[in-house]
Parts: C-alpha cells; structure tokens; sequence
C-alpha cells in the first residue's frame, strides 16, 4: 500500500482514484506519490478521502481497486470526495420504480 | 496447534465460560428475572422485548436464537422464567433448549401463583444451578474447537486499513489451526459480495448472492437510499462515503481463506472454516445472532468506539486509531492504530488480536466483561400481532 512521500495520505492500489487522509490536510497541502502531486482543495480530516485525479460527474470512482460509488458532480483533482460529491452504487431503493 | 483451557459440555461442545442464564421466555417476565438476578449475583440474566404474538418465520427465529443462545457452550446451566399464556411457550422453549443438549429447569409466572412466589423459587433453582456449575472444570482443549464472530461497529476510515485487516489476519490463522469463523452484517457485504463469491462453491455463493440481493430488496420495497440508515451518521464522519465503501472494509474481517457456508441468523454452523451469517449491522442482533449460533469469543473493531459487551461471551475490542483508542481506553482491548502509526506491523497486531482470542478462551477478561456489560436484542424479521 503505497504512502504518500510524507506519510500524510495513503492509496490503497495503484489505480484508485481516491486516498485516504492519515494526517489532516489543509487548504494548499500538497500530497505527493512519487512523480504526482496533488494539492488539497478543501480542508480534509483524517480518515477521509482525497481525488487523486479529476473524475466526471457520472464516474465510478475506485478505492481497494474496486468501486465505492459513482461522482454526483464533477470532482477536480485535490477535492475532498465524500457524501456531498458521491452517492452509492448500491441499496438504491429511493431509485427503484413507485409499486402500483 | 494451539490449545486453551476450556468447560467441555455434556454435549460434546466446548465453552470458554461458565455461566447460568436466567432467561425470560417472553418480555413479561423481565422483572422477575430481573429480581432473580439481584438475589442471585453469580447468575446472568437478559432482558428482552420478545416472546409473544409472534407468528411464522419471525416467531420460529425468535426461538431459535433464545435456545441457541441458552445452548451455547458458555453457559452450564439455564433457568427459563416464563408467564403461562405467551406464544413462546416456556416449557416448549426449555424442551427445544435440551435438546441441544444442555441443563435447563423452567418455571412460570401463574403456575408459581404470582411474581413473589416465582422469585422465591426462580432463586433457590438459580442457586443450586450455580452450585453444580461449580463443579465443572477447565480442560484443555484444541483450537479449532472454537467459533469466533467477527463484528465492526461504529467504523470509520481506518477500519479497513487497520483493524480489520488485521482481524483478518488472525481469522486466517484461526482457521488454518482447524478453527470457525463468522462473518455477519449482510448489509455491510453489499458491494463486496463478489470478493467473497469468488471464494466460494458455486451453492454457496448463489446462497451469498440471494442474501445479499434480500438487503437491496427491502431497500426498494422502503424506497429508500441506504446510506440514511447505514452507514450511520458517525461512520460518515470518520470518513465512509457508501455502503460499498464500508462493505469493501469490513469484508477484510473474514481474512482470506474460502467461504465454506453460508447460515441463517442465529443458525449453528455445520462447517469449519469461514462462514457466512445472515445478521443486520446493527451491533446488538449481529452480536446476540453469532452467539446464539454457538460462537464462544466475539472479536469487534471499531473507530469511532462502543462499550458493548454479552452476558455470556467475551467481546474483544479493536481499536482502528489511536486517537479513539486513548479516548476510549477503558473500553479498548487492542490498539490498530499502531499499524498507521508504524509501531506495529499489520501482522504484528493480527497476531496480538490472535492470542488476545487464545487469552479470553482461557479466561482473560475484555474490557466489557471487566466493565460487567451484557447486551441482548434479537432480531425481529415480522410485527407483533
């Protein structure tokens, strides 16, 4: 599990979109993999989640190298990505058809 | 292989404690048992909000999990307290609870002629139960004689990191020594339930598939968005964004090894290895289900931090961080936060967890049993009529 240069962010696997926050970051925080480098958009807390690339609105985004949920807006690089900027893939019924 | 000192059963089964239970057949024996229970400290007791104008699955379940519960090998002996006229009726419950072989005596409310009286002999009975207890004495035991149920409550974005990778790790190694291990919370598998598929026989992981397809189901007919309700509001601020993101976490609890079965709540396992349980999240049903399905210790991760314990099992408690961990501590058993600190590697505190499982079985006590908490629910699948 790959840390960031500085230990303050973690991706799960090579391809997620997202990682994890270890230390929080402010506004201006750069996070740095190797070759890429991402500044913090927003204020983020610890244990929650960074865009490590610009993801469309409609998008699967990836964490474990699998898919926690789709982009309800389009999310830039640095963004905080949470509850205001993903909804779930799953246990949708408030998307199922009204019952006659 | 690893062994332990534990109470061989008369039924074959080995438990980890030592207990008599006082157990209500129906809610409107609760403060006889409880009374019962403050006259008597060396028994257990619980409290529940079941028992009557129940019908069809939901009754049968209801059953099933207060005889399984009072079956499990960590209790030597049972006292059923019930009314006379209640749906589940005491006398057929204590027959179903010998049959799984275990020591029951029963009485009732209008039998007894009134509550005082009830008392009065619900305590003598309790007190000769204790007394025989006593007699029975620790073995040892092999490992694999264990069911361990895996739960995370309260989880935040470290669970998947830390704690319960880490669970994993030791369920891994429970499992290699021949042992059980359940993994639960259906609806905290939505999203990852391929993941454990792909470990499995094609029957079981059709079985997997329906239940996990039963979750979304309910989910449509209430027409709701899942994450309202799970993850909770305090999962959402450590850090869990879906209910797939939480699933794919909590899923690390099961380890790596094939899924072998998968049960209904509060159903006894009939495989070794790991297992699948049909529960809710909810802390309390899943807790009471895996118990009632015969598990003797409990391992639970948790961020954000819970206090929960059984009147009858020991409940370890892993911390993801060590913020809560030192917040918490006097509820906290086992600190993961070390694995993203760096003093400890994620092996290092799997291994920790495993031993603390060894430790309990003979006796160490967890926080919630040093701190006497015993917490009961079972889950309801059906409305009172």
């Amino acid at each position: 599990m790959p840390l960031s240069n500085d230990g303050a962010a973690l991706r799960l696997k090579d391809d997620d979109d997202v990682a994890v926050v270890l230390r929080a970051l402010e506004p201006g925080n750069a996070v740095r993999f190797g070759e890429t480098v991402v500044v913090a958009a927003a204020a983020i807390p610890s244990g929650h989640k960074i865009a490590l690339r610009a993801i469309d609105a409609g998008a699967l985004i990836r964490k474990y190298g699998q898919v926690i949920g789709r982009a309800s807006m389009p999310i830039a690089s640095g963004e905080h990505v949470h509850v205001h900027n993903v909804e779930g893939t799953r246990g949708r019924g408030d998307l199922a058809e009204a019952t006659p | 292989m690893s062994t332990f000192q534990g109470y061989r059963r008369a039924n074959g089964s080995v438990g980890v404690r030592n207990h008599v239970l006082v157990l209500p057949s129906v809610m409107c024996a609760n403060n006889v048992v409880d009374r019962i229970g403050r006259s008597v400290p060396e028994v257990v007791i619980v409290n529940h909000p079941t028992g009557c104008s129940q019908v069809g699955a939901d009754f049968e379940q209801t059953k099933r999990t207060m005889a399984g519960f009072a079956a499990n090998p960590n209790v030597a002996a049972v006292l059923v307290v019930g009314l006379g006229c209640e749906t589940n009726e005491s006398k057929a419950l204590a027959s179903e609870i010998e049959a799984r072989g275990q020591r029951v005596a029963v009485i009732g409310i209008q039998d007894c002629g009134g509550s005082t009286e009830t008392i009065a002999r619900g305590v003598t009975i309790a007190r000769e139960l204790v007394r025989e207890a006593a007699a029975h004495q620790r073995e040892t035991c092999d490992i694999s004689e264990l069911i361990v149920g895996t739960e995370c409550g309260g989880s935040d974005g470290f669970s998947g990191i830390t704690a319960n990778p880490a669970l994993g790790y030791a369920a891994d190694r429970l499992v290699a020594e021949g042992g059980t291990v359940i993994l639960a919370e259906l609806p905290e598998l939505v999203g990852a339930e391929h993941l454990l598929a792909a470990r499995a026989s094609e029957p079981v992981a059709a079985k997997l598939y329906e239940l996990v397809e039963r979750v979304e189901a309910r989910a449509r007919a209430m027409h709701v968005d899942m994450r309202y309700g799970n993850p909770t509001q305090g999962n959402i601020a450590g850090g869990l964004t879906t209910i797939e993101e939480k699933s794919l976490g909590a899923a690390y609890k099961g380890g790596s090894t094939a899924l072998r079965e998968v049960i209904e709540y509060a159903e006894r396992p009939s495989e070794r290895g790991l297992v699948v349980m049909d529960t809710p999240g909810q802390d309390i049903e899943q807790l009471t289900g895996m118990i009632a399905g015969g598990a003797q210790v409990v391992v639970f991760t948790t961020g954000r931090g819970t206090p929960t314990g059984s009147p009858i099992a020991p409940v370890i408690k892993v911390a993801t961080n060590t913020t809560m961990f030192e917040r918490m501590r006097e509820n906290m058993d086992v600190n993961a936060g070390a694995i993203l600190d760096g003093s400890q590697s994620l092996e290092q505190v799997g291994d920790e967890i495993f031993s603390w499982i060894v430790d309990a079985a003979n006796g160490r006590l967890p926080a919630a049993e040093t701190l006497g908490f015993g917490d009961f629910a079972i889950n309801r699948i059906g409305p009172s009529f």
